[in-house]
Order: C-alpha cells, then structure tokens, then sequence
C-alpha cells in the first residue's frame, strides 16, 4: 500500500528506454504485477521506467503471421479479429486476464516479463508456438516462449532488455483453445490447458498442448500431443492424452495451500479433455 | 387511498452518496498539520522482545517520534474486555496497546512512528531494528488448551482463558443414555477474516486548553467507544467525542475498542497534534478481529422414530493472543443458549472453553455464536436422519415447536418471543418443489450425476437485548437505547440515535417508522448518527439490534409527540381531545372534516408557543431510552439445491431458497439485500472462506489472493420468500434481520453437498468445501 520512494521516468521510444535501463530501474507498462508487489514492499526499484505510451511497442498487425505489440492490453488482444482468426485460444486467453479493469491496463509484455506461473497467456504462446521479440543495449533478438519461461518468475530475459513484440504463426486453419480452471479466490489459473490442433479430416495431424498454472512455467507437452496424434481424438485418445499429460507435468508441479499438487495434477487431465473439446466446439 | 411507508421498498436515501463518492468516511477528513502513524508490527507469532533500536527511524526525514511500550509507560491503560461472563472462572489477560516484552500474535504492535507523511511514516517503520527471541506458538485451540501447549499469558493457566458450562450436565447424560441413538462428529468452525470494504482508520486531535479529544474513528458503537477511550486515556468520559463518520461496513469487526484508537489517542495528547492512522488491506487481515475459530465435539441423542432428546457439546472456541472487548460472550451467551433452535429438544448441554492462542484476536463476526450454534445443530439433524434412515425434512417437521404467539420457554433457558416454525418450513419446502427433487436426484444419481439438498430451519436471538440480561451475563454495558425525534419550526425532522449503523440502510428504515407514526413525508425525514457529542447514548449497531431496539425507541418517541400534536391540535381547534381524529399527517375534529390541522401546523404553533394549552411546555421535540424486556427471534426455513460434480470435486450452488421471519417488513428492499448478503457470507464460510495459518502461526491467506471472498457469479438468483409473526413485546412488532441470512445458509449449503456426496460414501469434509477437498474426499472413500 505505501511503497518506497522511487524515480518515475516515461520513455519515448525503445532507444531511450533502454538507454535509461543503463542506470538501474524497471520497466514499467500496464503496471498490474509491478505495482501490487511495489506496494507492498515486495519489490522496491530506484527508478520507474515507463514504457507504456512508446510507439513502437503499440498495436496488433497480421501479415502472414501474427505481430502483438508488447504493450498491447490483454483487452485490445482478446478484441482483435485479428488475434481471435490467427490464434483464438489467446484472445480467449487474454479474455479470461483478471478482470475488465486489469485487462484494460494490463499488457501482453508485461505479462510475460513477469512470468507468474497461474498467467493463462504464456500458456497459450507456449503451445502455439509463439516467438519473443526482444530488444537490448546490444541488439535485437528472438526467442521461443516455450524457451523464454525458464522458472517461477524468471525468464530468459536479461537485465536491461526490453520485449518488444511477439510473434505467432497463423493457426487459422487449427483448431485451437484455451480452457483455465480458475482459482476461486484470486481468478488465476488452478490449471490452464492450451491446445492448437492440425486436423486432417476425421483425423488430428498435430497436436500441440501447453499447461500452465499447475507448473512453475507453462509447460509444452510432449506425452500427450503423441496421445492425440494421428486418432480420431476419440474417448479412448482422450484418455490417453489425460494420463500422458499428468506425467508430462510430473516434475514441474506447484499447488498452494488451497489447491495442493497432486489435485492440479489430476485436474490437468480433466481439462485437457474439456480444451480438446472446447477447441473442436 | 395512501400507499402506507411502512413496508414500502422505497430506495435506500444512503445510496446516493455512497454510490457517488461523496461519501466521507474517516480517512477522508483531513486536519492540517496532522501526523501519520505507521506501527511496527511483530513478524513473529510468539516471541520475546529482546531490544528495539528506533535510533535509525528517529534520524530519518520528516519522522517526529517514535514510540514503544516503555515510552507509554501508564499514560495508556490496557484494553479492557467488557463481556465478564460469570461463573466460568475468566480470566482477563493484560492486553496493552503495545507489547510489553512479549509478542502473541503476528501484528501485535511493537513500537509506532509519527511522521509528516504516511509514506515515510512507514518507511521509518521498516527502519525499526527490533530483536526477538522466537518462542513456539500454537493456533489451533484445542491443542492450545492441550498439555505441553506453550503458555501464551503467565497468569492465564494451560491458556484457558475461561470454561463456561451452565447446563445439568447429569441430565444431559441421562437423556443421551436413554437414547436409542446417539451420533457424533467434530466440526471445525474455521477461522474467517470479516473483512469490511472500509479498512479500519482513527484520528484524533487533542485541545490542550479545553483538555477535550475528538476521536474520528470506524466504530460500530462511538458510545462505547468513547467509555473505553476515557478509561484507557484517563480523560474524563465528557472531555472524550468519538465521531463515526461514514463507516464502510463492519460486520462485527469494528465494535471492538483496539490498540491503534488508543494509539492515535495518546499520541495526539502526548504531541499536541493531530495523529491519522488508517490500515491497509494486510493490516486489516492480520490485526482486525477474525470470526470463529471453535473445534466442536458434537452429539445428538434421538429415539428410532424420529425424536430428537438432547444436543450436547464441548467448544473449543480460539480466542486469539488477547481478549477483544466482547469475545468472551460469543462462544457463550451468544451460542450455547441457541442450542435448542426451533426445536423440541428437552435436553442441552454445552461447555464452552475459551482458549488464548497465537492468532489474531476473535471477536464477534456477522451472527457472533449463533452461526456455529446453528451449524452444529442443523448437521447433526441431517447426522440423524442418515442414522436411522429418515428423510432430513421429515425428521425437522416431527420436532419442530409448534406456532406460538407470546412466549415459549425453551431448555436452553430462553423465552422466545413468537414463532411459526411449520408455517415457513413447509412454504419454503413448497418453493423448492422438496418431493419433486427427491425424484430428480434419483434419476440424476443413476446417471452418474450427483445432486443435493440441504434444508436449515432456524431461530435466532436477536435485537440484543434486556439490559438486566446483559448485567446478569457480565455485559459490561446496557443494552438499551435511545433517540430524539426533533421537529422543526418549518416541520422538518432530526432523529438523532445513539446506535450507529455502517451499511444496513437503517437512515431509510429507521425514518419510514418517524413517517408511519407521524405522517411527515419520509424525505423530510434525516437520521443522525455516530458524533458522541450530538447524538443521544447508545449501545451501537450490532446483533441485529437497530431496528428493533432503536426503531422501537424512535417509535415510542414518535407517540409522545404524536399526544402531543393530538392535544395541540384539539386546542388549536378548540375541540375535546377525544373528539381529534388522525389521518396521514393531520388531525381533524371528528365529524368537521373540513376543520384541520397538519403535523407540519402543530409542530410550527408549538415552537411559536403563541396559543398553547394549560400546562402544555413548548417545543416540538421528544425524546425516548428503550430497553427491550425480551430478545426478538426472527426464523425461518433456507434450502439449498447442489450439483457436486465429482469429476473436479468442484460444487454448483444451483438455487437457494430463503424463507425468513422477521415480522412485518418495513422495506422490503432493505429485508431482502440483508439477506442476500447473509446469504453470500454465509455461504462463502461453507465453499470458500477460510483462514489458514502454518504451524508458526504465520497467517498463509494474508491477502484476498488466496483469502476466498465470494463473487457474485458463484450464486444462483435468491429465491426468497417470508412470513409474517409479530414480536408480540415490541411496539411495531419487528424482528432483526441483519444476521439471519448468516446464520442460516452455511448448515444449509453444507448439507446439501454432503447430501450430494452420500452416495459416494462421504460423511464429512471440513469447511471450506473447496473442490479440492472435496475431490479428495471422493477418491478416499472410492479407495
């Protein structure tokens, strides 16, 4: 409620942002994860960058792939037609960011930069196949969400770098979900499950599959996209899909006081079949 | 035909300014040059204060002071507690307003900083170096009251604080021994934050010259604050205003006189300036009183054929690391005498023992006793039913008290005032469609689908209460209150109360009682609350007492003045009292329609006071104290429909049905929002509510991210419905309702989902009912 002093300093463009970063500070966008923890003393930076008005990092553009500016609100994603053609599971996603307020403020950039393990959209850019965009003193580079979620609140970025922009691949033609178990108190995912299916006629050609929530970072998993491939995703698949996904999750698992491992383990399970569903509905 | 105000679900006239922001609530007020507390609160449960150093706090910017026990030395006196309930051996420990050597929960107050600024107010509190030597602490209160339990307070032995058991125990026995059935079960009544939208905030300003405080502060009851305030600060009670001004709910958690009130307070007299003082949300979760906290050992004594013989129980009911200003009284008093419900049960026992632990403080919480009386009670009805194979309605119907209009003594030691049990019971069974839905949950059960019903018919006591009750229970006050009903010259009018209501709508509700007896308009009606200084004594808003025991007061002071118009207008009129006749305001001579005389009329001749009768004092203005000669008892009967999906454990609340007795309505409206949010805090200590601490007494659900509040979309539409039975004792016959939706709806949604789960053999969850637990629950009784 009553953080320690800081410096606030809103930046024009990426260059002076960084720039600024070269003397301490954080980043500072749509402010929904840096200010609670700053006002409760969790997190006590010198200096507030502040990086949401910057030009460059607004906006949504499809242009054979999806480009997300990363201070785009989780609101103007899960709005965009864009997003809901090319990738529907993360509107959904950043539809079901907290509440209509949070959504409004919070960005897709910070989001990630946070990397709190119950946020539904790294689950979604996991499993898609998304790309970050990432910006620094000494350049540009790029990196695979499923490779930018490293733990709990960390990531691959390093200090003084900035993410600029996401980028997806067009999954208009897939069949695509996400599906969040949400926790009672705090609306954060329990569990999240994502899921982009490749269906070739009756039969699924691809299947990707995320997890978050239940895992200290959203998990891409292998065990049970092998579950779902090549079958009818009949209730036989679907099974076996549940019970690989469990094992996928096996060694990543968090749970709180309310909702402990083993139960968000099962309930994987329950809701990959649901997001299976949800993305065939 | 004029459309009667009483029970008129007209508009609540608070909402304007709530809804707008123009309300002002304490933290609103602004004083130039006042000073922020912070306080340096013990990150320990149970510790010994080796050392503070407030040498680096005092150095920073802007910091005037900084404060600890030792500098406070006797200018503060303890708190006291001000429910002393007899017989049970109590024993009041020392609860200084800051620790003295010894910490006993995390956020018991260990040093305070006055700074020009709160921000650096706390950033020098964070500078405080204090030393502690952690000792073991213990939370839960029956291994609190268990042997090898570290000893909280030197003089309270084994941490009981007080053993409170009024019944014949041996009668209880003989009647559990003549049972044919006797069931079992421990309940936990967890701990739950109440959680008001207005966090708690104090000011105070002291008059060197005049030696007055002013005291704003977020109180349910200034009246007693100001009492506690003159007696922990030493000055005299008239030199002491308390000022409620706007107070954001309270649902108990701001009748107690706390640590930081006295703080501010001494801090203004000591500095001479005024001190502000105003927690954030997770001040408010660790220090403000928690509700609850009982471990229950239960029994039920029935006959084979559906008689239930006696309720017997031992509480352990937590009371935190002091005792709040009225704990003692809420696992006693407040809930043991509840025992019988709205039934015939001839035999109750109940031995409450109150235990000191190293949680925050309980204190009195949204129906205070009576939810855990009720709980336990409406559990074991539905525990017996199971035993002896009969349906949960059908066996509440054959023990129900039958109507009653004047009394009914009951073994629990009370007289209800009036009830018709059956005739709510058997409406609210109606609107369910109860035999409909025992078919509809065969059918669902074969699909695999499991739905359930929970069915709650309670009583409750209420509108506290008999001042001569309260003397005889230790209440360390009255239970009274007062009001003045002012009139105008122009025919407006001031209904100055000493209660103080936070939320209910009582402005409304209070001023359609003014209209209903005198015939003003409502609008021209205001209701002043909550300022020591222009307000008549009273006892406070709480126990569902306002409207029945401050309506009855401005009631009966409205008849004083409606004699007194009466005997105006017959004079004015030059007619013989007897002949004046009263319709919606004005007073005619009977048989001279055309001759009148207006309230507005009299009330203006009686402050010109240029024609008044012989004898007849002028003025237009009456005053009343009412002491209630009995509680009220509201009742009804609530039924909750469930699907529990077993797949995720998870719980749909599909309808919720509410039958509540609370006499006639005055609003409606009112009635109804007092219920739905009953309803919602109740329903939430049964599926989601609960505080949780870990074994070092550091409390885990610090925040609303992990402290379940409920949301609107967990709730169906209410389906509510009511009768309607006078309180045969009370001027207009009402009865309290602000805690009756509490009260009823926790046993009634957690009967319905263990009604769910029956037929994969669950018995028994713990509250909350979070789809974990009960996910869990499932897979053990399928292994």
């Amino acid at each position: 409620m009553w953080p320690n002093k800081f410096d606030y300093l809103r930046a024009g463009s990426v260059a002076e942002a960084l720039a600024s970063a070269a003397d301490g500070g954080k980043f500072l966008a749509g402010g929904h994860s840096l200010l609670p923890a700053m006002k409760l003393r969790l997190d006590s930076p010198e200096q507030l960058i502040d990086i949401g008005r910057i030009p460059e990092l607004q906006g949504i553009s499809a242009n054979g792939a999806l480009t997300i500016g990363a201070a785009a609100t989780h609101a103007e994603i899960a709005a965009s037609s864009d997003v809901q053609t090319m990738c529907a599971a993360l509107a959904s996603a950043c539809g079901q960011v907290g509440d209509q307020a949070v959504r409004n403020f919070g960005t897709i950039g910070g989001n990630i930069a946070h990397a709190d393990p119950a946020s539904d959209p790294p689950t979604v850019l996991v499993a898609c196949g998304a790309t970050v965009n990432i910006q620094g003193a000494d350049g540009a580079r790029s990196v695979a969400a499923q490779d930018f979620f490293i733990d709990l609140f960390e990531t691959a970025l390093e200090d003084g770098e900035l993410i600029t922009s996401l980028s997806l691949p067009n999954c208009s033609d897939c069949q695509c979900a996400y599906v969040k178990f949400p926790h009672p108190a705090s609306r954060y995912a329990i569990v999240g499950v994502a899921v982009c299916l490749k269906m070739d006629g009756g039969s699924c050609a691809q299947a990707d599959v995320a997890v978050g929530g239940a895992t200290m970072k959203a998990v891409k998993c292998a065990g049970a996209e092998a579950a779902l491939t090549g079958t009818t995703l009949d209730d036989a698949a679907l099974s076996a899909a549940a019970e690989a996904v469990k094992a996928d999750i096996a060694d990543d698992l968090i749970g709180d006081i309310a909702y402990p491992e083993a139960y968000r383990q099962q309930m994987a399970g329950v809701f990959l079949k649901r997001a299976v569903a949800a993305a065939q509905g | 035909m004029t459309t009667r105000i009483f029970g008129s679900g007209i508009k609540r006239r608070e909402d304007p300014r709530l809804i707008t922001g123009e309300a002002r609530y304490t933290d609103d007020i602004k004083l130039p040059g006042v000073l922020h507390m912070a306080v340096v609160r013990s990150p320990y449960a149970h510790a010994n204060i080796l050392s503070i150093d407030s040498s680096a706090a005092e150095a920073m910017e802007g910091v005037v002071a900084v404060y600890t026990s030792e500098d406070i030395g006797d200018g503060l006196a303890g708190l006291p507690t001000a429910w002393l309930i007899p017989d049970s051996d109590l024993k009041t420990p020392e609860h200084p307003a800051l620790a003295k050597g010894k910490v006993r929960y995390v956020g018991d107050g260990v040093a305070i900083v006055l700074a020009d600024d709160r921000y650096r107010a706390q950033d020098a509190a964070d500078a405080v170096v204090v030393e502690y030597e952690e000792l073991p602490a213990v939370i839960d209160p029956e291994e609190a009251a268990g042997e090898g339990a570290p000893l909280i307070h030197d003089d309270v032995e084994g941490n009981i604080a007080f053993t409170w058991a009024p019944f014949d125990e041996e009668a209880s026995n003989a009647a559990f021994e003549a049972a044919d059935v006797v069931v079992s079960e421990r309940i936990l009544q967890q701990r739950l934050l109440p959680t008001a939208m207005e966090p708690r905030s104090a000011m105070a300003q002291y008059n060197a010259a005049t030696e007055e405080l002013t005291l704003w502060c977020t109180s349910q009851n200034p009246h007693i604050h100001r009492f506690i305030i003159s007696a922990v600060t030493g000055l005299n009670e008239n030199k002491v205003r308390v000022i409620a001004p706007e107070v954001g709910g309270g649902f108990g958690s701001k009748i107690p006189c706390y640590p930081d009130e006295a703080l501010v307070s001494w801090a203004a007299i000591k500095l001479g300036v005024p001190v502000k003082w105003t927690e954030t949300r997770s001040e408010n979760y660790l220090i403000t009183i928690h509700g609850r906290d009982h471990v229950q050992h239960v029994e039920m004594a029935a006959s084979n054929d559906g008689k239930i013989l006696g309720v017997r129980a031992t509480v352990y009911a937590g009371m935190g690391g002091y005792l709040s200003t009225a704990a003692p009284g809420i696992p006693t008093i407040l809930h043991g005498l509840l025992y019988v419900g709205p039934y015939t049960i001839d035999s109750v026992y109940c031995k409450s023992i109150g235990v000191m632990t190293n949680g925050t403080p309980t204190d009195a919480y949204r129906g205070a006793g009576r939810p855990e009386a009720t709980f336990l009670l409406e559990r074991m009805v539905d525990n017996v039913a199971r035993e002896i194979g009969m349906d949960p309605a059908e066996l509440r119907r054959r023990n129900l008290i039958p109507a009653f209009e004047d009394g009914h003594d009951v073994a629990a030691g009370l007289t209800y005032d009036s009830g018709d049990y059956p005739a709510a019971f058997e409406k609210a069974l109606d609107m369910a469609g109860y035999g409909d839905f025992r078919r509809q949950q065969k059918s669902a059960e074969a699909e695999g689908r499991y739905l359930g019903i929970g069915v709650t018919a309670y009583t409750e006591m209420c509108g506290l209460g008999p001042s001569q009750v309260a003397g005889a229970v230790g209440f360390q006050g009255g239970l009274w209150e007062s009001a003045t009903v002012r009139v105008t010259p122009t025919g407006k009018v001031q209904a100055l109360i000493g209660a103080s209501p936070h939320g209910q709508g009582s402005e409304t509700t209070l001023a359609q009682i003014i209209a209903d007896e005198l015939g003003f308009p409502v609008d021209d009606i205001e209701v002043i609350h909550g300022d020591t200084t222009e307000t008549p004594m009273g006892w406070g808003t709480y126990g569902s007492r306002t409207t029945p025991v401050t309506g009855a007061a401005l009631a009966q002071a409205s008849r004083k003045l409606k004699d007194k118009a009466r005997a105006l207008a017959a004079h004015l009129m030059e007619a013989n009292v007897d002949d004046i006749e009263y319709a919606d305001g004005s007073f005619s001579v009977k048989g001279s329609p055309d001759q009148a005389q207006s309230i507005q009329d009299v009330a203006l001749m009686a402050h010109l006071a240029w024609n008044m009768p012989e004898g007849m004092d002028p003025g237009f203005e009456e005053s009343q104290f009412y002491d209630p000669p009995n509680f009220v008892y509201p009742f009804g009967t609530h039924i909750a429909i469930v699907e529990v999906h077993a797949e995720t454990g998870e719980i749909d609340l599909q309808r919720y049905i509410a039958v509540d007795d609370c006499g006639p309505q005055i609003n409606p409206e009112i009635v109804a929002g007092q219920i739905h949010g009953g309803v919602v805090q109740g329903v939430a200590q049964a599926l989601c509510e609960g505080v949780v601490y870990d074994d070092n007494g550091q409390l885990l659900t610090g925040s609303m991210m992990d402290y379940c509040m409920p949301k609107a979309d967990m709730f169906p539409n209410f389906e509510l419905g009511e009768t309607v039975t006078p309180s045969p004792h009370h001027p207009v016959g009402v009865k309290g309702v602000g805690e009756t939706g509490t009260i009823a709806s926790t046993p009634t949604v957690y009967n319905a989902v263990l009604d769910a789960l029956a037929p994969l053999g669950v018995n028994q969850i713990d509250m909350p009912l979070t789809s974990a637990k009960v996910w869990s629950a499932i897979q053990d009784a399928r292994s």
